[in-house]
């Protein structure tokens, strides 16, 4: 693939908010083994609020979300450029641990991957290890709440929890990132696996958690990004083709291929 | 049309199927037999008196003694060398090595290491450990030698098992802010101890059978003394075994079979340890 890299495709609109940028995303580009799947890339992430990534599959979603909080580095090949910055400080900083990086950003993941462990020790683990302050016990209780996860699982925390259904254990890693109290969340298709009535009680459970964190999802599901989003990112090809307030990028969108995805007449 | 097509598929399907479990019973049978016939000509023989005596030139008095202790010291030294050393090497080569082509070397060579024949070892651990490290033919030279040659084994046993824990328990681990060694130590390993447990018996069981580098580093054949410490000289199971099938008289071919069911003995209970290990472990699991 032979792009011009200084194509500035982006017909971003000046984006304002009230809100203070958490996250500054410069002109970000990621190759994999030479193949850019992310293009000059330049986004602002709102604190408290939550942002939807949308675009077709392939177009490097992931690839820009993994970014975030450092998981790339886990990925043989991935050479990077650009600068990613939590509250000014570079992510990719010679001085920077990603390990700090990861405990400020959470994630979860597409696929629910809880721990081969009892539910409990899935959510006290991360807080253990860390040699968090308080009581872990009240911490895995709250954080087994606001997921929405508590009633269904408070007889039976030392089952194991693989045991669970799916929509369940999605919640069950959605407590186990809220338990380390990270500043964001990252969410890759949380809800891809997951039938209508536990999707939708995630999207509930969105719309409490962005009171306290800050959070970024990537979906496929144009009704979700519409829904629980106050700001949607479309991607394409690893450019970022427009970003917006939803409201304005799901009814007025800039760019014309925005339309016909957002639309459903794309391709 | 289709309903011959598919005949002729059920058909192939189950002569595929049987001739799995003709094989499978041809095996069975094989050892069967072989347990059989080393059960009754052996079982005479094994009694209190046989294990507790060292050997004898008359085979009512002989005994197994000396070649047992020699190869529990063995076994028990070579598995304290060579498991921590191997599975380290795995986890080492797994997770932390980069994947160029210097980690690429080691392991095409650690494969080709596990290919080669145990008495080159043996000629290996007569010079080092024997001649150039002056321990002389002593149970620590026989350990030593014996890690190497079950070494590739534990490390190719280990390192598939680490490699079969899937990527998304580590994402998942290293998401929540873990260091490289919690991961390992917390999700990894647990995950990989039964794989891991099986490649260490299955070389453990090798050290316990091997011969002939025990022959080339020199472990004796008559030994009327029980090894009291790392530095004594010793002998081992399949040397006496191999010792007794060796004279012309029949009673010691009947002791060899005694020899081989203690040889058996041990390890079954070498197995059965292992079985614990992973019973205990999934349970820890939940
Ligand atoms: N580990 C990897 N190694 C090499 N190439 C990769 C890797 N991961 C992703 N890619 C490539 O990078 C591009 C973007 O992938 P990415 O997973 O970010 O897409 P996505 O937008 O998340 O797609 P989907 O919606 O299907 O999940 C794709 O062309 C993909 O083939
Ligand atoms: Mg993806």
């Amino acid at each position: 693939m032979n792009v011009d890299l200084n194509e500035k495709s982006s017909e971003q609109n000046n984006v304002t908010s009230d809100k203070p940028k958490i996250l500054d995303i410069r002109d970000v580009s990621i190759a994999y083994g030479g193949e850019l799947a992310v293009r000059n890339v330049t986004l602002p992430i709102f604190e408290k609020s939550i942002t939807a990534i949308i675009g077709p599959s392939g177009c490097g979603k992931s690839t820009l979300l993994r970014s975030l909080n450092r998981m790339n580095d886990f990925i043989e090949n991935v050479d990077q450029t650009g600068v990613i910055s939590l509250k000014g400080d570079d992510l990719y900083g010679a001085d920077t641990d990603p390990v700090e990086v990861r405990l400020k950003i959470g994630m979860v993941f597409q696929k629910p991957n809880p721990f081969p462990k009892s539910i409990y020790r899935n959510i006290a683990w991360g807080p253990t290890i860390n040699g968090m302050e308080g009581d872990i016990e009240e911490r895995v209780l709250t954080a087994l709440k606001q997921s929405a996860l508590w009633d269904e699982v408070k007889d039976r925390l030392q089952d194991s929890a693989l045991n669970l259904s799916g929509g369940q254990q999605q919640r069950l890693c959605i407590a186990r990132a809220l338990a380390m109290e990270p500043e964001i969340i990252l969410m890759d298709e949380p809800c891809s696996a997951l039938d209508p009535v536990s999707t939708s009680r995630i999207e509930d459970l969105l719309f409490e958690l962005k009171e306290k964190y800050t959070i970024v999802i990537v979906t496929h599901n144009m009704q979700q990004a519409a829904r629980v989003s106050e700001y949607t990112a479309f991607l394409e090809n690893g450019v970022l083709v427009e970003f917006g307030d939803t409201d304005q990028v799901f009814t007025r969108p800039a760019n014309q291929r925005t339309e016909e995805y957002v639309t459903g007449r794309f391709g | 049309m289709i309903s011959a097509n598919l005949r002729r598929r059920h058909l192939i399907a189950s002569l595929f199927r049987w001739s799995c479990i003709a094989v499978t019973g041809v095996a069975v049978a094989i050892l069967c037999v072989l347990i059989y016939q080393v059960t009754t000509v052996g079982m005479p023989w094994l009694d209190l008196q046989f294990l507790d005596s060292f050997p004898s030139r008359f085979p009512e008095k002989a005994g197994i003694k000396s070649a047992l202790y020699g190869t529990i010291w063995l076994v028990g030294l070579t598995a304290l060398f060579a498991i921590p050393t191997g599975v380290l090497a795995a986890i080492y080569l797994e997770e932390y090595a980069p994947n160029n082509r210097f980690t690429r070397f080691i392991d095409i060579n650690i494969a080709n290491l596990a290919g080669v024949p145990s008495i080159v070892y043996g000629i290996l651990g007569l010079a080092l450990f024997v001649r150039f490290f002056h321990l002389e033919r002593s149970v620590v030279s026989g350990a030593l030698t014996m890690s190497l040659l079950i070494l590739p084994v534990i490390v190719i046993a280990s390192k598939e098992a680490i490699r079969a824990v899937p990527q998304s328990l580590r994402q998942a681990a290293f998401a929540v802010g873990a260091t490289r060694w919690q991961v390992t130590r917390a999700h990894v390993l647990p995950s990989a101890i039964p794989g891991i447990l099986t490649g260490v018996i299955l070389a453990l069981s090798r050290a316990i059978g091997e011969t002939a580098p025990l022959i080339m580093i020199g472990a004796l054949t008559y030994i009327a003394f029980v090894p009291e410490g790392p530095m004594d000289e010793f002998t081992a199971l399949p040397i006496q075994i191999f010792n007794w099938t060796a004279r012309p008289q029949q009673e010691f071919h009947e002791l060899a079979s005694a020899g081989i069911i203690v040889l058996l003995v041990v390890l079954l209970l070498m197995n059965s340890v292992a079985v614990y290990i992973r019973f205990r472990g999934s349970r820890r699991e939940k």
